[in-house]
């Protein structure tokens, strides 16, 4: 095992691994501000305790998503040295600027809103949630800037051996992130709704606390249907954006080997062999590739061998295609996740608009607790196809990723840390999961963990449930 | 564009005399729930008095590190692959402890808790432990060859003056948290963590000087930079002297002003003795990383410093604000978040 493998081995670990609990920090901040909001304006004690039971969960992802995010800042200097020098210029400031905006922002008032609750007034206490969902949005803007520049180069010059910013308004305009921040984005709020729906339908389905979850359901289905259809609409135009800036990934994704011919069907399923660089078995349905590219249907789509011609035209000797099974394949995962998180938003929200929450239908209620998991595939799929799919370079058209690490770290250096950080990955993993499915079971009335009850004393028992009455 | 560059040098070292001055003191509560607390409530009140702080004051390191990276490129590659071990374990530390903060009263039940404790305390340690060890070693100066590449080995890293350096701030820390609990807590806790912190000025003032001896002897920096090190070491001298007395007097905020003060003139020492270098080399001088062959270009030092000096007055507000808002003591028998 080499440095370069290993390197990029904890890249993708340790990168899939924290971009599971973003999403859901991103999602569950917004939909509990938005419960809180309905609390401080319809003063009703119910979303109150919304706000305070997702928050618990919000809370414990949170500490986890934060603490894999130092992780992720210290890789680039740690792994990828030469990287970092080659681009440090312009990929530093919004990684630098994303903690300045986000960061901050997020963890002052994530402070202010847990210990707060009694010491702010309601309004301010509200606005506390608020700034922590606009810090989570805010830093996922910032950190897919950087990204889209790996994507999409713009905004600098090559001086002095390196790149170097010259326009700081191309990068933040840069096309590629219009529209990989909004489909990123809403993919997060449906994640954060896909979670509460699931949890909801599974209390539901217990027939606990129903009308406490209804109405959760209610609140997030909604959210989830609006953000699944907006990632659907906005992955539609990031295609159309690849085929003109990176062919060989929409070429990859679909693996079209040679022309498409005009129209270009599209290739639902294929047996690939990328070593004969062509496709024994392929379904496909006509002019849908051609649709998915241009938006009619005509137009011929360029495919990998053509495109490595151009490029090894451009860029000298050496090869230019990516892992085409992995980009296929999760490109499928991908699509088939958010089509599916489309279909149940519609059925659920159907449901709940029609008041049938109360006696749920238990199958499709077991579908939703299964669909957690939808977006999580959809997530992870698609940066695999992002990241993968730019293979083999680190900054697209600029820096490949053998020339990218560090010089002076050793294989078993990275190993060493590799295996250290899967650990306790794992660990944390087990240990969320763990507490998640203690919240969960406990649900929204029981009273907080913290004020420690080892009392067996019966007449405690008695003031306690009276306690909970006097909130409910 | 020089400017430029010695206003990112001045900013980069601001980051981290910040970090120092406010994480100081959460990692020094944190190093005293093993050490002070008595009980578990005496713990979980030390915990509550950090509770709201903490994490925005790792931000200042997350933000100087990516200010490094943004304004210093090179200094961000050579001194992050180059300390490459070290920075795994400073990782693990802090992961470990920003989840034992939240998970440790997740679960009733004593192993548990008792395990995250270790985790608060192992995580509180090692890093002042580590960062201190980094630092002395960059002024120590390390084998960083033509290609700014550094090739440490592990006694490159880890030597009779680094480790002095490393417990130096891990003291630091200690006494500096010390105070903030004077100033969080009441009664019993209080008093004992104002007795410690006074006992332990002796071995943080031993710490001092040998470490202040040993650089003057085993590096450069007073050749470089003499009067003004020996300007702020005396007027870290008074602020060590002045944090004994008011810990005395039980003037308990001047306390802690003081052991701040003694933070920020220490660290900011060390930059001190750095400037203009970033990074000092053992083999040549000429293969040093100053502030000029490490940097960004004037662009985007340019962009950086407007978005930098247009978001700090209000990044500084808020913090202050939240501090404001959670002035009050913390109480065994109030609510306790964690």
């Amino acid at each position: 095992m080499d440095a370069v493998f290993l390197a990029r081995l904890q890249f993708a670990s340790t990168t899939i691994f924290h971009f599971i609990f973003v999403p859901i920090s991103i999602g569950l901040a917004l939909t509990i501000a938005i419960m809180q909001t309905m609390y401080v304006v319809k003063g009703k004690e119910e979303y109150r305790r919304m706000a305070k039971f997702w928050g618990k969960l919000f809370l414990i992802n949170f500490a986890v998503g934060v603490v894999t995010g130092i992780l992720q800042e210290f890789q680039f200097g740690m792994n990828w040295s030469n990287y970092s020098r080659f681009v440090g210029d312009v990929f530093g400031a919004p990684l630098a600027i994303e903690a300045l905006l986000a960061f901050f922002l997020e963890s002052t008032f994530i402070g202010l809103w847990i210990f707060g609750w009694d010491r702010l007034s309601k309004k301010v206490h509200l606005l506390c949630i608020w700034l922590v969902s606009i810090g989570t949005i805010i830093s996922a803007f910032w950190i897919l800037l950087a990204n889209s520049f790996m994507q999409r180069p713009v905004g600098f010059q090559i001086q002095n051996g390196r790149a170097e910013m010259n326009d700081f308004w191309a990068l933040v305009t840069n096309g590629q992130l219009l529209v990989e921040f909004p489909h990123t984005v809403l993919g997060a709020f449906a994640t954060g709704a896909f979670l509460i729906t699931g949890i909801s339908a599974y209390k539901l389905l217990k027939r606990q606390d129903v009308q406490f979850f209804k109405k959760s359901f209610h609140i997030a289905i909604i959210i989830g249907l609006i953000s699944s259809v907006g990632v659907a609409l906005w992955g539609h135009q990031q295609a159309q954006y690849l085929i003109h800036t990176q062919p060989m990934k929409m070429a990859a994704s679909e693996a079209l080997w040679g022309k498409s011919g005009d129209p270009a069907g599209w290739t639902v399923i294929a047996s690939i062999d990328p070593k004969k660089q062509e496709n024994g078995f392929e379904l496909q349905i006509p002019y849908l590739l051609s649709f998915l590219s241009y938006s009619k249907f005509s137009g011929e789509v360029k495919g990998m061998l053509e495109l490595q011609a151009e490029y090894e035209a451009t860029y000298g000797p050496g090869n230019y295609i990516p892992p085409v099974r992995t980009t296929f394949w999760s490109f499928r995962i991908m699509v088939g996740a958010g089509s599916l998180m489309i279909l149940f938003g519609l059925y659920g929200t159907f449901l709940a608009w029609r008041k049938k929450l109360e006696q749920p239908n238990k199958w499709f209620m077991r579908l939703m607790v299964f669909g957690i998991s939808l977006p999580f595939i959809g997530n992870t799929f698609g940066w695999i196809m992002t990241e993968i799919g730019r293979q083999p370079w680190t900054v697209f058209g600029l820096m490949r990723t053998e020339d990218s690490i560090s010089p002076s770290v050793s294989a078993g250096q990275v190993l060493f840390s590799v295996i250290a950080f899967s650990t306790i990955y794992l660990i944390l993993a087990i240990i969320l999961v763990y507490l998640f499915i203690k919240v969960i079971r406990k649900g929204p009335n029981a009273p907080d963990d913290h004020h420690d009850e080892h009392s067996h004393d019966p007449f405690d028992q008695v003031v306690k449930e009276e306690k909970q009455h006097a909130l409910t | 564009m020089h400017l430029l560059n010695d206003l990112w040098f001045v900013l980069v070292a601001v980051l981290f005399i910040g970090f120092f001055f406010l994480e100081g003191f959460d990692f020094g509560v944190g190093m005293s729930t093993k050490l002070l607390a008595r009980t578990d409530g005496e713990r979980r009140v030390l915990i509550n008095s950090i509770g709201p702080f903490w994490d925005a004051n790792e931000v200042w390191l997350i933000t100087a590190g990516g200010a490094m990276f943004a304004a210093f490129p090179n200094w961000y590659a050579t001194l992050f692959s180059g300390y490459y071990t070290p920075l795994v374990f400073l990782l693990l530390a802090l992961i470990g402890r920003g989840v034992a903060f939240e998970f440790r009263g997740k679960v009733k039940n004593e192993t548990w808790k008792k395990t995250w404790d270790w985790v608060i305390f192992l995580g509180s340690l090692l890093p002042p432990l580590l960062l201190g060890v980094v630092f002395a070693g960059l002024i120590k100066g390390l084998p960083i060859d033509a290609q700014m590449e550094m090739k440490a080995g592990l006694f490159d890293m880890v030597n009779g003056y680094t480790l002095v350096g490393g417990l130096t701030v891990v003291m630091l820390c200690l006494v500096h948290g010390l105070m903030f609990t004077t100033l969080r807590t009441v009664g019993d806790l209080q008093v004992r963590a104002r007795k410690l912190g006074q006992m332990l000025l002796i071995p943080l003032g031993v710490l001092l000087a040998v470490f202040g001896i040993m650089t003057y002897t085993m590096t450069d920096v007073f050749e470089v930079r003499g009067g003004i090190l020996a300007a702020v070491g005396v007027v870290g001298l008074i602020a060590f002297l002045l944090s004994g007395y008011f810990m005395k007097i039980k003037k308990d905020g001047w306390a802690f002003g003081m052991t701040g003060a003694v933070i920020v003139l220490s660290v900011a020492s060390v930059f001190i003795g750095l400037f203009p270098r970033v990074m000092i080399s053992s083999i040549d001088q000429a293969f040093n990383l100053t502030i000029d062959n490490a940097a960004s270009g004037a662009y985007s030092l340019k962009v950086m410093t407007i978005v930098a000096l247009t978001m700090l007055p209000f990044v500084l507000g808020y913090q202050i604000w939240s501090y404001f808002v959670f002035h009050k003591r913390v109480h065994e028998k109030e609510h306790l978040e964690y």
